[in-house]
This record gives C-alpha cells, structure tokens and sequence, in this order.
C-alpha cells in the first residue's frame, strides 16, 4: 500500500522542484544547431547529432504564440478553459492553460507577454492522493 | 522491371452511416467486392490486398475480409498510419504494380468509430492533463493551428465557418455522404462551440464507412480493355513532418503537406493551376483553410479571400471537398483516404451526377495523419 508524499509531484518530469529554490522547466539545447527541446534528451532531431545536448533551465517569461478557448472536453473536465502555446524567451515553446484572463478572443492578443506561474495542479491528485504542482500562464504587464 | 504507369480500374464506397451491429470486416469486405464489380474483376483477379484501418490495427483486418470474400492465399498488408491510413494502403499497393512484383491489386481502407471527441492517446501515469496543460482533443488542435492561421494571416472566424457552409452545402449533392443538410453560415457560427473557433458543425462527423481500389498495371488495363473508365495514378507521395520548433507542444499538418505538395507537383508534371477539383483533409473547417495555402491553390495568405469569393464551391476556380468532404460526407479514419480517390475517380470519369465537375480532367488527393504522415495523390483521366 503506497500513501501521499510529503510534499506535491512534478505534473511532468520537466517541472523541476529543487530542495532550495524555486520551482523551474527544465530544457535541452542542441550544441551541435541549437534546437531547444523541453526535459533532457540525447540527439537532436533537427540536426541527428548525438550526444551534443546540454540541460537548460528555460525561461520563465515569453508571448503568447497562438490559442484555442475550450469549451468542450472530455467528461469531468472543467471548461471553459485557454489552450495556450507559448514561445518562451531564449528559446523553448510550451503549451498550458493561460489563466487570470477572460475566456473571449476580444482579451487575448496574439505575442502578448505571458509569465509561467507554477501552482497546485487545479486540485487533481492521482490514486496515492498526491497532489502535484502544475505550470501556467499569466498575462505580464 | 515496369516502368509504366499505375491505373485505377475500379473504385467504390459504401455510404457513410453508423452500423454498430456489422463488423470491421465485414464493412471492409463490402467496399472490396463493389469496387471488383466496379472493375469487372473478381478476387481470383487480385494478386494482394493493402487493407487500412486504424482502431483494429492489430486485428488482421485485411485476412478478415479475405475470409469473407475470397482466400486465396496472396499477401495481405495492414496498414496503420492515422488519418493518412488509407492512403498509406493505396501507396503501397501502387507501389507494388509501379515496381513491377504486381499487375492487378486491391486496395481497401475501413474503419469502425465511437462517438464523442478523438484525442489525447495515452497518458504516462500521475493526473490526467487535459485541461490542466493545455488542450490535447483533436478539436482543440485544431483550433490552434487554425489560430495560428489568424495571427499570420488575419484569417477571421467567419472564414473558417465558411469552409462549413460550402461541404455542407456540396454534401446535399452526394448521396454517399453521411449528412445532405444545408447549414447557413448564421447556423454554423452560432452551433455549440467546441473549441474556438471551431463550433460543432465546424468538425468532421465520427462515422462507419469502408472504401476500395483495384489499381493495375498499364499492360494489364490495355489486355483488359479497360482503359476507357481508368484512371492514372500521376503521382503518389507519402511524407512525415520535417522539424519545425514547435513540434513538441504542436503537431504540425503544414510543412508535411508542403512538402507533400511540391514533391507530387513535381512527380505529376504539373503545377496546383492544372487541377479540376480537390478533395483534402478537412477534419476541421480550419483546416482547410489551412490547405488552400499549403497545396498552392492560392497565393501565400489569401485563403480566406479564396473561400469568401467562392474559388473553392463547386462551379469554382478550384472547387475542394465536392463529396462533402470530412465535414459532412464523414470521417471514418482509415477509409478516408481511399474515399477521396473514389470522389475524385468518380469525377473525371464524368459520372458524379449533380456534383460532377464539368470536364473534369486532373485532380487532387490529400489527407493528413495527425503525428504526422501527409499522403497525396494526383489522379488523370486516362480515356
């Protein structure tokens, strides 16, 4: 019988929860072409070189790439909601939920700022009863 | 080794529906034999099957259908390679008279579906995702791409509700489609929104259907005589994505089919300006928005000019998607792609009835599998 760990999971094993410090999205970068890929890997599959990458810590700023507004999900998920895909500075695009904004294509503008926020996982625990942090987004400024 | 061209002798579909209570095999099998009798053939004719189908891709559908038709003991080939799942049997078979092993084969795509949304594939473990990390449903997906659209090319929401109108509107002329319902635009803006910009009746209908092919060698449709209704296969590509810096959050529909295009341009001879008619991959009413730009049958962000001045309507400059397309003929994943080559064979043997394409000569097949596989063909009337 497994029980909850102390303190919340990462929601994906690029989310990094250092001991000492702040929350961060991990990266790799191509050596070789500099391609930026999210979480550690070994070849770059723009260039094929291998064994080229190096492990980044991805910014926590970008802009706001390109959107959809959810309304219709699968069953239990709460909508509506912002698919969001953003292009981090310095390389790196993510895709999560932009949230503190309306719901309505009149709000969101396309290449405005967002800031990657890291908080609990909406309140989904997984069958342990873990909680898990999750990343989103924020407008900035 | 046979260096001459690949004809379509015979092709049909099953109309689009739901039938819960009939088997994969059995709708697969049903398409087959039309589309022998289409060519005057039987299964004894048929040297091997490329049978397509996703959802029972470990379930030996093509030896099903031959169990039910005819086993003759040829090579059965399964194929899985998503919505491009069709297509990818119709390559392979066309790959096997081109390369000389075959002069007569049987193509056959089939697919069986579920209601409700596609989408999301399997999680790795810990909390479901969607909605917490973005959206994974196809709809959503497609949403984006179709965004991505407008902010490259001001593309509006009343554009990709236009591409509804107009297969819908096709549809009612093709009674093989699953839906002949007019929508008017007022309809399909303010149906339930799925996913902006994509409202319900801006997405492809989950439906059962099975189609077929019998292609053959050009020796053979001469000693045949049947050269009058067949069809030549100009150009058959089949490409994955290129990488693209956003693959891993994106899945990218767009350089595949570029490059997809400009390949088969190049094999058939001709450019997008020599096409009559065009049935792509609109599994979204955003998505071929996206597809005017990506086949060159328009200049570089004008489709939604394309679709505003009716370019793309039956009676048009380049009319697409005359069957109904995905939106309202229906999208039954691994027959898709071998139901479009039945729409454009059907076309320019001149015997599409009220949605013929008047003189239709050459013409165009194109479907995307999300992940991504992109497979055109181009078909000529060869009589």
């Amino acid at each position: 019988m497994s029980s909850a760990q102390a303190g919340p999971l990462p929601v994906v094993d690029h989310l990094k929860i250092p001991d000492d410090g702040d929350p961060y999205l991990e990266g790799s970068k191509c050596g070789a072409c500099g391609a930026v890929y999210l979480g550690r890997r070994n070849v770059c599959s723009r260039c094929a070189e291998r064994d080229q990458m190096e492990t980044i810590r991805l910014a926590d700023t970008g802009t706001l790439y390109t959107y959809a507004i959810v309304h219709r999900s699968f069953p239990g998920v709460e909508t509506p909601f912002v698919s969001a895909v953003v292009d981090l500075d310095g390389g790196g695009t993510i895709k999560g939920n932009l949230m503190d904004i309306e719901p309505d294509p009149d709000h969101i503008k396309f290449g405005m700022p967002v800031k990657v926020v890291f908080r609990d996982a909406l309140g989904r625990k997984d069958k342990d009863g873990n909680s898990y942090l999750s990343y989103f987004f924020v407008p900035r400024g | 080794m046979n260096t001459g061209d690949v004809y379509v002798i015979g092709v049909d579909m099953i109309k689009f529906g739901r039938f819960p209570h009939r088997s994969v095999p059995d709708l697969g099998a049903e398409a087959a034999l039309m589309a022998l009798d289409d060519a005057g053939l039987g299964m004894r004719d048929m040297q091997a099957l490329y049978c397509g189908n996703l959802y029972q891709a470990n379930a030996m559908v093509g030896q099903r259908i031959l169990q039910q038709i005819g086993q003759t003991g040829i090579p059965v080939v399964n194929c899985a390679n998503a919505c491009a799942t069709g297509a990818t049997a119709f390559r392979e078979a066309w790959m096997s008279v081109k390369a000389g092993v075959h002069d007569l084969v049987l193509a056959v795509g089939v697919e069986q579906m579920g209601k409700g949304l596609l989408g999301g594939g399997g999680g790795s473990g810990g909390i479901p995702k969607e909605g917490l990390l973005g959206g994974v449903t196809m709809p959503t997906v497609f949403a984006e791409a179709g965004m991505e659209h407008a902010r490259n090319h001001g593309t509006t929401f009343e554009q990709f509700a236009r591409v509804s109108v107009k297969n819908h509107h096709h549809s009612t002329l093709n009674p093989k489609a699953m839906y002949q319902i007019e929508t008017p635009l007022h309809e399909v803006m303010n149906a339930e929104m799925i996913s902006y910009p994509n409202t319900k009746l801006m997405c492809s209908v989950n439906v059962d259907g099975a189609a077929a092919a019998v292609l053959c060698s050009e020796r053979r449709v001469k000693e045949l005589g049947l050269m009058k209704r067949a069809v030549k296969v100009r150009a058959s590509v089949l490409t994955s994505d290129p990488w693209q810096e956003r693959d891993l959050v994106m899945p990218d529909v767009n350089s595949c089919t570029r490059l997809a295009a400009s390949q088969a341009y190049e094999q058939a001879g001709i450019g997008p300006e020599d096409l009559d008619l065009v049935e792509l991959h609109d599994c979204f009413a955003t998505a071929e928005i996206l597809h005017y730009g990506n086949l060159g049958l328009c200049p570089e962000g004008e489709a939604g000019r394309f679709i505003d001045e009716g370019h793309a309507s039956l009676g048009g400059r380049t009319p697409v998607n005359v069957s109904g397309g995905l939106l309202s003929k229906g999208h039954p994943l691994g027959a898709t792609g071998i139901a479009n080559i039945y729409e454009v064979t059907t076309h320019l043997r001149g015997e599409a009835g009220k949605r013929q394409v008047a003189g239709a000569k050459i013409g165009l097949t194109h479907v995307i599998g999300l992940g991504s596989a992109c497979g055109i063909h181009i078909l000529e009337r060869a009589g």
